[in-house]
């Protein structure tokens, strides 16, 4: 299987697809975080069905496709998954099995997790059996990673973990956790941090639902209240949990591009915004108007300039022409272009964005999407994050004066509610 | 910029860099201010030996270029001005090497043979007044009459037209675009100095009245030139845009060591965070340059269907985000950034002349729009079932 040709892997991924898959309606098109206004019913038959799928892939040998075969992976390359996107692009996909369980979380177990725990878990992942969650964020701060509250105290072979985590998409229906927690409260912040897996439905934790301004509830907030987790599921040193976390982020920030996901060609990248806008304007009777070219053009020209903008990081960072840090001067173009892109949808749909019906097509999603507009912009670390790693990272400015730096964690000042 | 150059095209930039870098500084540049032509004849005709104008030229005619990228290898020499804000007709001249090229006339292609030596300028008379410097249209009427091209119009700005010897017009004869070739001397044409923008750049009115010349002089076939000026604007577009994101860079080169050296309240300036963060949108702004840029001028090498839509999304974005960056650097410098003392405008100048030229940033963002809207989904989309 692993001197497979991509031509001859490609072949047999569309022959797969074409028999087996649907083909996706072309509303589901881009934009994760829209209310789409489905019951908790469909969402768990949308769900299963991705479990399904994410199994009948793993029968045909086409999931994990860059994971080791010893694991249940395919053993291919980077070069077979981009084949997999294209071949894929239009179909239905376990999408839900992407991020964070394909990568981060199992990257991070590939990287850090003992032989038992990849036996475990990475071929119960590619068969669909586990759905992971990443338990990074918390309420007492977002961007701040390595601040983290949540305390785990060892008690014999067991850990007793108690805190909050949030931002954690569909935990409601996941199976299994990774969770960054502090272990040691007297060393600086980034020496006492460790990570721990568990399941999610369990004693001890308590997964609540987040309602989001344009009323979709996927994103939920866990309560970690005496949680017991044994030691055999502490991934990497105790208090090594940064070293971990480094890679953890490292896997987040690639997303797009890892060959450990799946990303269809079109989703979340090549000129997918672009085309919903044009579909906006056609519905709505303004696709001859010169008004709404003005606007279809500076989003198209702002997402041509984002794709050709990555490529040169990309190359730059792959010749060493570039640092990795680089990465930021893309988080920080997508986050403002995805900010003005989505209010150029809006101002393009005019009041069908506000006042609609399901008859009006896309443009019913674009108020509710405008409302949502600075998500891009805050989630995985605000656009000021990028910026000071661009200034002092990329640029050598001199760093922001540090009050949590070689202070024990107890001792850096905390606000609001984590101080009671 | 490219940031990965073959040897040969490593070898090409870094000769013109060098030579720039000699022949015009900015004290040299300062004191062309009040030039009638703006460069010494004697710089131009040595920049030619460097491939400055043969780049577009193919083998035949005495050109070719050092990686089989013309544009892309054109576009190292033009970022090159524009770090330097050099003086020379660049685009336009290359965009005339591409007409005079393409034609079959022996005539023509002597004339060429001394326009990529540089012993002879010519001048592109393309633009025309308001309202008509929209980009695509022309009105100015080339008549065609027995044996005879008659000329009657205006063209302004017309680059380096007081110094040029030739001049290659486009114009309308009928329902498509004629191109013809005229001694600048001939009867009938008045040519009148503007000021401009640019501290070496010149530029001029150029009046018809009742110009004849033969048919001969066309330039390919009368009224059947759309295509043909097409590709020379594409390319004079690409050209400037390389211009301006050299401008650019050396823009925010300077303003990045200003603000390490520049102290208020007993602290450098970059150490502020407002500073800092204007510096990462600079340099988001300035690297996506660097990016259509080069892929507009990757596409018109390689012919691509979305060569229209990059190149204008390219001097749409250079000219809207150049502008602003420009400034940025002028206020990041304080008042010193406002005076002529100071180097800064030299580059602002060149961002700010080339932002105007061949349609302005709002008018590309349009056609890219107009592009965009009447195309096919499922080619923006890239893929999706068959």
């Amino acid at each position: 299987m692993t001197d497979e040709s991509v031509e001859a892997f490609r072949l047999r991924a569309r022959e797969f697809i074409r028999a087996n898959l649907k083909p996706l309606p072309r509303d589901e098109s881009y934009s994760p975080l829209r209310n789409t206004r489905t019951t908790d019913e469909e969402e768990l038959a949308s769900v299963k069905r991705d479990r399904e799928i994410q199994r009948m892939l793993f029968d045909a040998k086409l999931a994990g496709i860059c994971f080791p075969t010893e694991y249940g992976g395919a053993g291919l390359t980077p070069a077979h998954q981009r084949a997999f996107n294209e071949e894929i692009a239009g179909y239905e996909y376990p999408s839900r099995f992407q991020a964070p369980t394909l990568s981060p979380c199992a990257g991070v177990l590939l990287d850090f997790g003992t032989e038992e725990q990849k036996q475990q878990h990475i071929p119960a992942i590619l068969k669909g059996e586990e759905l992971w969650m990443q338990f990074l964020s918390e309420p007492s701060g977002g961007s701040d990673v390595a601040g983290a509250l949540t305390s785990a105290v060892r008690e014999g072979d067991e850990w007793v973990l108690n805190g909050e985590k949030v931002w954690t998409t569909g935990a409601w229906f996941s199976d299994w956790g990774l969770c960054l927690a502090r272990t040691n409260w007297d060393v600086p912040k980034h020496r006492g941090l460790t990570v721990f897996i568990f399941p999610i439905h369990q004693q001890g934790v308590t997964v609540s639902r987040i309602e989001m301004i344009n009323g979709s509830q996927d994103f939920c907030q866990e309560f970690l209240d005496d949680l017991r987790v044994p030691d055999s599921d502490r991934i990497g040193e105790v208090d090594g949990g940064w070293t971990v976390g480094v890679r953890w982020m490292f896997h987040e920030r690639m997303l797009m591009n890892s060959p450990l996901v799946t990303v269809p060609v079109g989703v979340g990248n090549r000129g997918a915004l672009t085309s919903s806008i044009v579909d906006v304007a056609r519905e709505v009777g303004r696709i001859d108007d010169p008004d709404a070219h003005d606007i279809i053009g500076e989003a198209r020209t702002l997402e041509l300039v984002k794709e050709k903008l990555q490529a040169r990081i990309g190359e730059g960072m792959a010749t060493g022409k570039m640092s990795d840090q680089a990465a930021a001067i893309g988080r920080l173009f997508g986050g403002t272009t995805g900010v003005r892109l989505y209010t150029l949808a809006f101002d393009l749909a005019g009041s069908t964005g506000v006042a609609w019906s399901d008859a009006d097509g896309l443009a019913r999603y674009c108020g509710e999407d405008f409302l949502m507009r600075q998500t891009g912009a805050i989630g995985g670390g605000t656009l000021e994050m990028a910026r000071n790693v661009i200034s002092e990272r990329v640029l050598a400015m001199p760093r922001e004066q540090a009050l949590d730096r070689d202070v024990p964690f107890r001792d850096v000042p905390r606000g609001g509610a984590a101080r009671t | 910029m490219l940031l990965t150059l073959s040897s040969e095209q490593e070898a090409l930039r870094s000769t013109t860099a060098r030579f720039l870098d000699d022949r015009v500084p900015v004290n040299v540049l300062r004191g062309l201010r009040d030039d009638p032509a703006g460069f010494d004849p004697q710089y131009w005709a040595k920049g030619a030996e460097l491939g400055w104008l043969a780049l577009l030229v193919s083998e035949a005619n005495g050109g070719g270029s050092v990686s089989g990228r013309p544009i892309s290898d054109l576009c190292l020499i033009a970022y090159e001005f524009g770090a330097r804000a050099a003086p020379g007709p660049l685009a336009a001249s290359n965009a005339i090497a591409i007409a005079l090229d393409a034609t079959n006339s022996d005539a023509h292609h002597a004339v060429l043979e001394q326009v990529v030596a540089g012993g002879v300028i010519a001048a592109w008379c393309y633009s025309e007044p308001p309202p008509n410097d929209r980009i695509g249209v022309i009105e100015f009427e080339i008549v065609a009459d027995g044996n005879e091209l008659v000329l009657n119009g205006t063209k302004r700005p017309v680059e380096s037209a007081s110094a040029a010897q030739q001049l290659l017009v486009t114009g309308r004869t009928g329902t498509g675009l004629t191109q013809v070739l005229v001694p600048a001397d001939s009867p009938g044409i008045t040519i009148t100095p503007l000021e401009s923008a640019d501290l070496t750049r010149r530029f001029a009115t150029v009046r018809f009245d009742n110009v004849r010349v033969s048919l001969d002089a066309a330039v390919g076939a009368v009224g059947e030139a759309d295509a043909q000026v097409e590709r020379q604007v594409l390319a004079a577009i690409t050209i400037g845009n390389a211009e301006a994101v050299g401008a650019m860079q050396r823009a925010f080169d300077m303003t990045r060591s200003w603000v390490a050296d520049r102290y208020s309240f007993g602290r450098p300036l970059e150490s502020y965070q407002a500073i800092k963060h204007r510096f990462a949108d600079l340099l988001s702004w300035l690297e996506g340059a660097h990016g259509i840029a080069d892929a507009a001028a990757l596409a018109l090498d390689t012919d691509s269907p979305e060569t229209a839509e990059l190149v204008s999304a390219a001097k749409a974005f250079i000219g809207d985000r150049g502008g602003e960056l420009m400034h940025e650097c002028v206020h990041l410098h304080g008042g010193i950034g406002v005076t002529f003392e100071h180097d800064l405008h030299l580059y602002l100048r060149r961002v700010t002349v080339n932002r105007a030229m061949f349609g302005t940033p709002k008018q590309h963002q349009r056609r890219v729009g107009e592009i965009a809207a009447h195309r096919k989904d499922e080619e923006i989309r890239g893929g999706g079932p068959a």
